[in-house]
């Protein structure tokens, strides 16, 4: 079914609360929208298991539909196919850069052994290829915690997933 | 009152998977606050986040293939111990950093082999579950493992105090293993592989890493109990405590 071009502009300017300038759709999450008589169903899926920004957004969903005039929305999780740092768009990508986190390398093809590092992702501020690992765990599920060398800022990436 | 006996073996399944990721994610997260260094703080509760969100996925799939007469939250707070299926291993206490990440790394070693079998798991959701864990646990594999590596061939101190870890929690593993009357009827309707079709392969990689932290592979004593099938330590009893006090004082209630 033809999915009214409204509804999709108006869940494409849903933004993610974490990461404020980048969209539900340049993440890559918003999967699908079944629109019938009565009733609106939007599906998602989840970046990471525990991320507890999922509720938000599918309150933030829901309320700009309202606010549209879209009565009866429900908004469901997909896992499958499983979401991966590969869906998010190339205006996604140059968003994330501009706010100051590096986004997220194409998905490993050949998996890293202990102690060995991904190629280190050049710094979001002042371009710089010399940064540094600091942890693989960051401020939210979805990335990895590194330092600038040359301007010495820490700085977020996208985490490759 | 909730009629637990209705769930059938596969549901029994499922609690063994759930409540591992559940426990030690609850245990995990005493250390949000305590980690040694800001960075390896965040990283355990980033660790923890991810196994209570695993675990939430698989009690959703719990509610639902029951009809929803059991919500997700009835398999959490309205348990007894002795309805638990974790593993014995994921109950043993954080101790001090050295024990908390060997807890993590017997887990993660065994939970990733676990996950890539349920990845083929003709249940679709389970498979589905397994699939997206995957990405989260290959992460956590190499953080415990790197820190075993670090700590065992590290300092005088780091090094016994690894060594004293293991000794004390490698035997827990065995219970991963243990094979149940679920895990037999989820192998024998194709459902899933049963666990001890890893067994080896966990033991040749646990035992390689351990090896190479320079640390003494211990005996294996299989220990009575199972907490696959019920039977816990006393420690389970003080977690669950704790985890299900604010349900127990206040039913229903939500903020």
């Amino acid at each position: 079914m033809n999915i009214d071009a409204d509804i999709r502009k108006v869940l494409e300017a849903v933004t993610d609360p974490e990461i404020p300038v980048i969209s539900i759709e340049e993440l890559g999450i918003l999967r699908e929208i079944v629109q019938e008589k009565n009733s609106i169903t939007v599906f998602i899926s989840p970046t990471y298991s525990g991320c507890p920004a999922m509720d938000i957004i599918a309150f933030d969903i829901k309320k700009a539909m309202a606010e549209k005039g879209y009565q009866n929305v429900e908004v469901k999780y997909q896992l499958s196919p499983a979401w991966t740092t590969d869906d998010i768009s190339e205006i996604g990508r140059e968003k994330l850069k501009n706010y100051g986190i590096a986004p997220p390398e194409k998905l490993m093809q050949n998996e890293k052994g202990l102690f060995q590092n991904e190629k280190n992702p050049s710094c979001p501020r002042c371009n710089s290829e010399n940064t540094k690992l600091i942890s693989l765990f960051g401020s939210t599920p979805c990335k990895s915690l590194h330092q600038c060398l040359d301007c010495q800022e820490p700085f977020d990436k996208f985490k490759c997933h | 009152m909730k009629n637990w006996d209705s769930l059938n073996l596969f549901h029994h399944y499922v609690l063994q998977i759930a409540d591992n990721t559940l426990i030690l994610g609850q245990q995990l997260c005493e250390w949000c606050g305590h980690g040694p260094i800001l960075e390896q703080d965040i990283a355990l509760s980033n660790i923890a986040l991810d196994l209570l969100g695993q675990s939430r996925l698989y009690y959703q799939y719990l509610s639902e293939s029951t009809g929803g007469k059991f919500k997700e939250d009835d398999f959490l707070m309205y348990r007894d111990a002795r309805k638990y299926r974790n593993s014995l291993l994921v109950e043993m206490p954080n101790g001090n950093w050295g024990t908390t990440i060997t807890r993590q790394f017997l887990f993660d070693q065994f939970h990733i082999l676990l996950l890539q079998k349920l990845s083929e798991s003709s249940d679709q959701r389970l498979a589905e579950i397994a699939v997206k864990s995957i990405k989260e646990v290959k992460y956590h594999q190499r953080f415990s493992a790197e820190w075993v590596i670090r700590l065992g061939d590290g300092t005088q101190e780091s090094h016994s105090i690894m060594q004293e870890s293991v000794d004390e929690l490698y035997k827990y593993s065995c219970d991963f293993f243990v094979s149940t009357e679920a895990d037999q009827y989820t192998a024998s309707n194709g459902i899933c592989a049963s666990p001890i079709e890893v067994e080896q392969l966990y033991y040749t990689n646990v035992n390689s890493i351990l090896q190479e932290a320079t640390l003494k592979i211990p005996e294996i004593k299989k220990p009575i109990y199972s907490g696959k099938k019920g039977y816990h330590t006393e420690k389970l009893g003080y977690i669950l405590a704790e985890l299900q006090y604010m349900e127990n004082m206040y039913p229903n209630c939500e903020w």
